[in-house]
């Protein structure tokens, strides 16, 4: 293994192929970073609606977290990349103003983010579900609205024992970005690939990629066992309410 | 809307249905391989020889913490590499990316069959593994006879549930060129440029078949929970 | 103050209520009793709503709390509760969980809050606890902390769900004696519990209650003295036997 191939340059790029890697690592840092903002405020509502008394609410929330499973990843890049501006033409007019790299990002953004989203939801609803029945009463009886109960009682709780599994989704989102690559996204896979492909050094550009995401999620568990310690409730011993 | 053509998808169906075939082919191999692979990665992963268990937990981590897709590639293109080390060829073996995704995934599902079938093992090992050694039964025999049929039989819920996310993975081969499902869907919507229909049929079948697949491993697991 | 009409409940098809009627008059102290799952915590959680009831009407000061245009938060953040389980926000400190509903719902100023928690705290004697976590205290000290939070809303009424049930024994009276000095102060309270010393030092009359209905409604002297029921006499033998 010749480590001199990460300081030549890109034949029509202006660049080494480590600053080739590089940037593509900017992007795939920046779609799971965008996707992770959007995919947890939706997944936090769509996790909340599937815990309220009102059945067609929870049904609603059920139905979404349902779609978004049982179709692939890949596959969803193809809907919202092909199918949706297909059927939209509204979308499809919008999309042309886009310049390709634009329309690959946000499609990535979009489709992880919703991808992500019904995953998020599942921890969410199974989280606020966790808490005793008692602390949603306790809530009310105080006065709080429903609204207020969540906000209040219900979700920081709820949100500090669903750190561990929020932690894997965050991991599976970096790993999905790799995905982005069928669709063109200029990210980390895509860069590694094109790497093994114009130099044939396939080995160092795999190894170097496997390095890259590893340290990333390493950083992302760190970050988030952070938070964890930082939240953590002094005295309280989850399951023992 | 007005000139969408889902006839196509009559006239590409058996086509497509030859793609099928392969996922199914494949998630089948892998699953039952992974299961396989997996359980003796547990084991070792166990195995209170540290060297053993140190080198499973590597290669466990290894894999979950990588994307799939560089999986797939890196397997595509180092296999061939590493079978003519191994057998000492002239040239690189041609094996084709059809056929190393079967090994591809039962590496790669091992590692996540690994950690289901640890946490089974777990759950039960303590008080059931002590009667079996009490009673003068050996390691194989305690495993094999008393700790594994019981963890498999609890876990067996979850190991399903993979098995659909993993018969779900298995579209990326088609990033590799291979005709599975996806892969042949993409051939015939860019050869009769029917993007739109074609990608919304696999999205539906898809979805039928792992909804139902869930419900039916909901089901069993009322069942298995009932029968305890 | 709290009138309680001909309450029937349903889970599904199986009645847990039957046609339960009572009340509670200002200042007055009413113990309800009975077997587990006679429906006394179901009756008491139908006093502020957090059970919904298919039948009769229960009024709160002249509110109704089964009619639809009611402002339950409103009317709630009148009537203080305590739980079996204390139900404390385990993330919220100690003066926190006593002033989150003060600022939230009644719109006091964290200062004028945290000054009524502070001489809350004091009076239920844990004036050093103000900063602790709920998970750090021992359930007797949660329990007084719970009733803290309730009394920090100033309600017109008390409702207390089994306050003592989840308490290790050494650790009930410290709860009791609270009660007790409340009750003294003229409190209106509903108070289901087993603790029949309790009943007898302060309540004013017992509610008995078994399979869902109310079988005795007495003034406390007629109740431990003569119960008229078979069931209450019954229920009543058993548990004073030690």
């Amino acid at each position: 293994m010749k480590l001199d191939i990460f300081l030549q340059q890109v034949p029509d790029g202006d660049g080494t192929w480590w600053q080739s890697l590089a940037s593509g690592l900017q992007w795939t840092l920046l779609v799971a970073l965008l996707a992770w903002i959007m995919a947890f405020a939706l997944g936090s509502l769509v996790g909340v609606a599937r815990t309220t008394d009102k059945r067609w609410l929870t049904r609603l929330g059920d139905t979404y977290v349902e779609l978004f499973r049982n179709i692939p990843l890949l596959v969803q890049f193809f809907l919202w990349y092909f199918v949706v501006p297909g059927l939209i033409p509204s979308v499809k007019v919008w999309v042309t103003t886009l310049d390709p790299t634009q329309h690959q990002l946000v499609t990535a953004i979009v489709c992880l983010g919703f991808f992500t989203s019904a995953r998020i939801a599942e921890q969410v609803r199974s989280g606020i579900q966790s808490l005793a029945r008692g602390q949603r009463n306790a809530g009310y009886a105080v006065g709080l609205t429903q609204v207020q109960t969540y906000r209040f009682v219900l979700l920081p709780m709820a949100y500090r024992i669903i750190i561990p599994p929020l932690t894997s989704e965050l991991m599976n989102l970096i790993k999905n970005t790799a995905v982005a690559y069928s669709i063109g996204l200029t990210e980390l896979f895509f860069r590694t690939r094109e790497m093994g492909e114009m130099t044939f050094r396939y080995f160092e550009a795999f190894a170097a990629a496997t390095l890259i995401y590893i340290v990333i999620s390493m950083a992302a568990n760190r970050v988030m066992a952070f938070i964890e310690r930082r939240v953590a409730v002094p005295g309280y011993i989850a399951g023992s309410h | 809307m007005g000139d969408l053509d889902f006839e196509i998808i009559g006239r590409a169906l058996p086509y497509l249905a030859g793609g099928l075939r392969y996922t199914f082919q494949l998630t089948l191999v892998a699953a039952t391989g992974g299961v396989i692979f997996g359980t003796l990665l547990a084991m070792a992963r166990l195995s209170s020889f540290k060297p053993l268990a140190l080198a499973a937990a590597g290669y466990v981590n290894l894999m979950r913490s990588i994307p799939l897709l560089l999986v797939i590639f890196w397997f595509y293109f180092m296999m061939p590499v590493l079978l003519q080390s191994l057998t000492g060829a002239e040239r690189p073996p041609q094996i084709g990316a059809e056929r190393s995704a079967y090994i591809t995934f039962v590496m790669f599902e091992a590692a996540f069959f690994c950690e289901i079938m640890r946490a089974g093992i777990q759950s039960i090992a303590k008080g059931q593994a002590g009667a079996g050694y009490a009673l003068g039964l050996n390691y194989w025999q305690v495993m094999g006879k008393i700790v594994l049929p019981q963890a498999f039989r609890n876990m067996l819920p979850i190991l399903l549930t993979q098995s659909i996310i993993l018969f779900q993975d298995v579209s990326l081969v088609s990033l590799l060129n291979v005709t599975d499902f996806v892969g042949a869907a993409v051939k015939v919507a860019q050869r009769d440029s029917r993007v739109v229909e074609m990608y919304l049929f696999v999205a539906v079948v898809y979805f039928v078949l792992c909804f139902a697949l869930s419900a039916a491993v909901k089901r069993l697991q009322l069942r298995i929970a009932i029968v305890r | 103050m709290i009138a309680i009409n001909n309450i029937s409940k349903w889970y599904g098809g199986f009645r847990v209520l039957t046609d339960c009627s009572t009340a509670v008059a200002k200042g007055e102290v009413v113990v309800v009793c009975g077997p587990s799952g006679s429906g006394k915590s179901t009756l008491i959680k139908c006093v502020n709503a957090l059970e919904p009831f298919q039948q009769g009407e229960i009024t709160v000061d002249g509110v109704s709390v089964g009619a639809k245009d009611t402002d339950l938060p409103k009317l709630r953040a009148r009537i203080g509760m305590v739980f079996q389980n204390f139900e404390l926000f385990p993330h919220l400190s100690v003066m926190e969980n006593l002033t989150l509903a003060q600022i939230k719902v009644l719109g006091r100023t964290p200062e004028a809050a945290t000054a009524k928690g502070a001489a809350l705290l004091e009076r239920v004697g844990l004036a050093a606890h103000a900063a602790k976590f709920p998970g750090q205290l021992s359930g007797g000290q949660q329990q007084r902390v719970a009733i803290a939070r309730a009394l920090a809303m100033d309600p017109i009424a008390m409702l207390f769900d089994e306050p003592t049930s989840a308490l290790d024994p050494e650790m009930i009276n410290e709860v009791l004696d609270v009660m007790v000095d409340l009750a003294k102060e003229g409190m209106t309270m509903m108070v289901v519990t087993h603790e029949m010393g309790f009943a007898r030092k302060v309540a004013h009359r017992v509610v008995f209650m078994d399979k869902g209905e109310i079988v005795e409604d007495a003034p406390k002297e007629d109740f431990f003295g003569k119960p008229r029921s078979e069931r209450a006499q019954l229920f009543l033998s058993k548990i004073l036997q030690h």
